[in-house]
């Protein structure tokens, strides 16, 4: 599981886009032997630009799988961007980066 | 491992084990807890209970949703909500027909543009919602989206 994001700003505005690989199972699939898949998914998203919290999110499992994930705030170039999720297995991971 | 290093590492762990004993959250990364009730909401009524505590809300023409109309591939439907709106507390992302209606929620934080792009799954045609929480008041845009292949089957 990572995160890759790129943070790019015009005119003030910073659009944050990040793509996870993550199966997000919902927990309803069968494999090929008929056994449920048990869920697995993200469900905790914090977003920080230098350091402050500017969004946090929740997910459920109806969220695709290898999620992809863009927002907006106000800021420059040379913010840094950290994104730090949390999946139900309560496995974190976390991306980091500079606008550019 | 260094001396000093040992006991910074002890240290901060026996701050933590006070903090857990004392019923607080850890320090260093508090994750909230996950919304189990309203992520588990079997209709959208319910979860919209459970997130904001209300149902109740107005159609709003400054909410805007692009979706597709049409989404050929129920497992992936990409979905941008933007707010036209000041003051916006959260979006949320509602999808009636799937078994848990609640799919995304997203708490607005300093500086962040009320704007969310997501591609989610849809078992199949469905009306779609987004829900903005602004100045205290809920709003929403609604959506109908065709799925011709659902996307939560095996």
């Amino acid at each position: 599981m990572s995160i890759r994001m790129r943070a790019k700003e015009q005119g003030g505005l910073v659009t944050v886009k990040a793509l996870v690989k993550h199966p997000m199972e919902t927990g309803q699939r069968k494999d090929k032997n008929g056994n449920k898949i048990p869920e697995h998914f993200i469900q905790q998203i914090t977003a920080k630009a230098n350091g402050e919290v500017i969004m946090e999110a929740q997910w459920s499992p109806a969220v695709s799988k290898n999620p992809y994930l863009a927002f907006q705030y106000d800021g420059k170039k040379g913010d840094t961007i950290e994104i730090a999720m949390i999946d139900n297995e309560g496995k974190t991971f976390d991306g980091k980066g500079k606008v550019k | 491992m260094k001396r000093r290093e040992f006991l910074r590492k002890v240290g901060f762990a026996g701050v933590i084990a006070a903090a857990v004993s004392a019923g607080l959250s850890l320090p260093k990364r508090a994750w909230a807890a996950w919304n189990q009730q309203a992520f588990r909401s079997k209709t959208t009524s319910e979860a919209l209970n459970q997130v904001h505590g209300s149902e109740s809300m107005i159609d709003s023409d400054k909410i805007f949703m692009k979706a597709p109309d049409i989404a050929e591939n129920g497992a992936v439907v990409p979905i941008t909500i933007q707010a036209d709106l000041p003051n916006v507390e959260s979006i949320s992302l509602l999808v009636d027909e799937n078994p848990n209606p609640l799919a995304a929620h997203y708490q607005v934080g300093k500086g962040l543009r009320p704007y969310v792009s997501t591609r989610i799954k849809m078992g199949k045609t469905s009306a779609v919602h987004a829900v903005v929480k602004a100045d205290g008041h809920l709003m929403k845009a609604t959506k109908e989206i065709k799925v011709t292949i659902g996307g939560c089957g095996g």
